[in-house]
């Protein structure tokens, strides 16, 4: 194995034009970014309907300097499918040359992915097709204003879960979307983060090297979404991971390895302070919250064998 | 609608896009209330602004720079003030806290 | 005179899709259309035919896999019924808006509820405003041969709009006629495979359905419009062709019985050739039958023509529009090109065979009866509302 990659390896020429319209501080818009220069020139990108879409393809204007095409929101997957499944056979009957490696890559927000395009992500996973599917998750749908959707976690304010006398933000918890693809038998799946961009090359590359379907689950702050002030996206992404909140982990062939170890854990409350849409919250529900990081927690050190997730250290 | 827009007979069909990175004809300075300042004698070169930027605004330039210290570096970042929109994210993470955040002044 | 295959209607589309050496097939199974991608897969199984399939989990998305395969520049082929055309619908806008040239063939068939299997054209109507070229046959070959025209005139550089071909649930798609089967290299020859539009290539990368705000909106649309009306010179010039090539003969309409005919009836799809056997039959010299083969865009100049002299006009509608001032969508369409062109007609529309109740000799007696009767009546006595024919009062 190669040593792993620094700071120093990204490599500089942008494949994301600025001029896009996503917000001052987006982390997708970081995401973006980097899933561009990660991937290869031959790779050709499907997009659902999402924040990502609207700000970056306005017509006459497009970011993308990869191939990309967005049909509707939940069918990215689908049509990711379609375009693989024409390379293959244009390759078989000669009109794509043989030597040309052309890879797919298929992306969609928490809602284009959890929720509406479930359906057409599960065929493609079920199917096999040699795409590479990234969903940048900001836990709501963040297009439409801020409503919640199946990746909303459990406690955060959104325009469809306010906080009033009756409710108290969404009341359910996160959907696992990893499970759901690991159910599908695929060689590869991840979870990356935006402060964390060597780990995440690292697995787009080692994704697409892979033949199959493959599914990166990628953490994506949303500054008016979570209510923070723009200069903290960085910030809140890291603090995911150092809370437990979120898991830098892959699934390679069933074998699991978390790829940001945390021997120390901060409190949750480090995390969810930072943010407007938490705002709300009691003592005794960021307890409640609290034990849900640490059944996580427990979950993933049994998956790996050992404790690479710490304690909470108070 | 205005006049200067192509008709319909003009635009290529399907409104497919032509020309990859085109949004770089949008220059979105216009969003930015505070400009990051870099202090080339205290950067780094860490490389992390030029990393975690949203807009891929901050250069990274082969352009050596000889600090006041008289630190040599080839390299020098620098911002794009034509797209950057002032999140301030940079500023933010700097290790040793060589951007400044100063209001904009138009 | 080549020779004659029995096939139904459904291999019929399958052997035109082999015909056409289709890429990529992504087709999820409905009924009646299912034995077209059973064909297809048997095809494919056996090496004759070299193409992807898409076992897709849905029509959505076995249109959204067809537009992502198009996009890359495949020729691609997709079918579907009733529900499953009603699935589709968000993504038969998106096909046709993005201009791409991908052919589906719906065997035609209710829309639930009640939940029905059976033949009458709810679904063909129901998607004939997502902007697609479409069009109907009357029997098995000409479902097989509209197969090899939809190529043709889907990827003309004129047209690049989605092509929908169709043919009568179980009356056509599981009725066994004898096909003169179209061979790949006539096929190809009339229909060669040539990169006419925008395709996701890393040599030259566009970006494809990007947001189009009020400023742009509205040229694409216009766009569209324009490609959809020039599809019928396209039309025009592959029927020509084809019957060069084929010697079958086909247009925008068809018209069956005397010219000078008094009654005329205007139907589509297997029903017309009942109407040409009531014709027959009876040596009803007086009755005339319009089959509309070309729905979208529809022949309105040959509308005019072939309605121009008739007394009184009925329109056979095997679908429903309830709350409409029309009631039937074949009327419609009728009414409307007529009134363009000023022509001040008797017509009746007759809504019969939904859910695939039959439309009977007896019920063309009874439609034709009834003509006779209205014609001599004044236009202000015409019932204002269709009339339902073969339905329990």
């Amino acid at each position: 194995m190669s040593r792993p990659l620094t700071i120093r390896d990204l490599p500089r020429e942008e494949r994301f034009a600025p001029g896009h319209r996503m917000c001052q501080g987006c982390g997708a818009a970081i995401l973006m970014r980097h899933i561009t220069k990660a991937v290869p020139k031959d790779t050709i990108i499907t997009q659902a309907t999402g924040c990502v879409e609207v700000t970056t393809t306005l017509y006459p204007e497009t970011a993308w300097k990869h191939p990309w095409i967005h049909v509707a929101f939940e069918n990215a997957a689908a049509v990711a499918s379609g375009v693989e499944a024409a390379l293959k056979a244009l390759k078989r009957k000669g009109v794509i040359p043989e030597s040309k490696d052309v890879k797919v890559l298929s992306m969609g927000g928490d809602g284009g992915t959890f929720d509406i395009g479930i359906q057409a992500l599960s065929g493609m996973l079920e199917r096999g097709h040699d795409v590479l599917y990234i969903v940048y998750d900001n836990e709501a749908y963040m297009n439409t204003g801020i409503q919640r959707s199946g990746a909303t976690p459990f406690g955060a304010w959104t325009t469809t879960t306010p906080v009033g006398k009756v409710w108290r933000g969404e009341w359910r918890r996160k959907k696992d979307i990893i499970s759901i693809a690991l159910a599908h038998r695929v060689p590869y799946v991840a979870t990356v983060n935006p402060a964390f961009l060597p780990d995440l090359y690292e697995k787009i590359r080692k994704a697409l090297s892979i033949k199959g379907p493959k599914l990166i689950h990628a953490f994506s702050p949303c500054v008016p979404g979570w209510r923070y002030e723009p200069e903290l996206t960085i910030a809140i992404a890291k603090m995911a991971v150092f809370t437990g909140v979120w898991v830098n982990y892959e699934v390679e062939n069933g074998e699991f390895r978390v790829t940001t170890p945390v021997p120390k854990r901060k409190p949750v409350e480090e995390y969810l302070k930072l943010q407007g849409r938490f705002r709300h919250l009691t003592a005794q529900e960021i307890s409640e919250i609290q034990k849900y990081v640490d059944e996580q927690v427990e979950h993933i050190n049994k998956l790996a064998g050992k404790v690479v997730i710490g304690p909470v250290e108070r | 609608m205005s006049k200067s827009l192509p008709s319909w007979r003009e635009l290529p069909i399907g409104a497919v896009i032509l020309q990859p990175g085109s949004t770089v004809r949008y220059k979105t300075h216009e969003w930015r209330t505070l400009r990051p300042v870099i202090n080339q004698d205290k950067c780094i070169r860490c490389r992390l602004c030029w990393a975690y930027c949203p807009e891929g605004t901050i250069l990274e330039l082969d352009k050596p720079y000889t600090t006041k210290a008289g630190k040599v570096y080839n390299i020098t970042y620098e911002v794009n003030y034509d797209y950057c929109k002032g999140c301030g994210v940079c500023a933010y993470e700097c290790p040793v806290k060589a951007i400044e955040m100063v209001p904009e002044v138009r | 005179m080549k020779h004659k295959v029995p096939l139904s209607g459904n291999s019929a589309v399958a052997y035109a899709v082999k015909a056409m050496d289709v890429d990529v097939v992504s087709a999820y199974p409905i009924t009646p259309q299912t034995t077209i991608v059973e064909k297809i897969a048997e095809f494919v199984a056996n090496g004759e035919l070299d193409a992807k399939v898409i076992h897709v989990e849905s029509e959505h998305s076995a249109l959204s896999a067809a537009v992502g395969a198009s996009a890359t520049g495949a020729r691609i082929f997709t079918a579907s019924s009733s529900q499953g055309i009603a699935l589709m619908y968000e993504i038969m806008f998106i096909a046709s808006s993005m201009r791409l040239p991908i052919v589906m063939t719906i065997a035609t068939r209710a829309l639930s509820a009640p939940i029905n299997i059976w033949n009458d054209h709810s679904d063909f109507m129901a998607v004939s405003d997502t902007g697609w070229v479409m069009m109907m046959a009357e029997n098995n070959q000409e479902a097989h041969d509209d197969v090899v025209l939809a190529y043709r005139i889907a990827e003309d550089p004129r047209v690049l709009l989605p092509v929908a071909t169709a043919l009568d649930g179980f009356f056509m798609t599981h009725t066994i006629e004898p096909i003169e089967v179209i061979s790949r290299e006539e096929g190809l020859e009339f229909a060669p495979k040539k990169k006419t539009w925008y395709t996701l290539d890393p040599d030259n990368p566009v970006t494809m359905g990007a947001l189009g705000d009020p400023n742009w909106y509205f040229e694409f649309k216009k766009q569209q419009y324009e490609a959809l009306k020039n599809s019928r010179t396209v039309f025009d010039e592959a029927v020509k062709e084809f019957e060069k090539k084929f010697g079958r003969s086909y247009g925008p309409v068809e018209y069956f019985g005397n010219e000078d005919a008094e009654v005329v009836l205007v139907a589509m799809g297997h029903v017309s050739g009942n109407i040409k056997a009531f014709i027959e039959k009876t040596s009803a010299g007086n009755v005339g039958l319009l089959r509309v083969k070309l729905y979208r865009p529809f022949p309105e100049d040959l509308i005019v023509k072939h309605l121009e002299n008739a007394e009184i006009v009925g329109v056979i509608d095997r679908a429903l529009v309830p709350g409409s001032p029309y009631g039937g969508p074949l009327y419609s369409d009728v009414i409307v090109t007529l009134s363009k062109n000023n022509l001040s007609k008797k017509v009746v529309d007759f809504i019969a065979g939904l859910g695939g109740r039959p439309v009977t000799l007896g019920h063309i007696k009874n439609i034709v009866e009834k003509l006779e009767e209205l014609k001599l009546k004044p236009q202000k006595d015409l019932p204002k509302e269709p009339l339902f024919v073969g339905v329990r009062e």
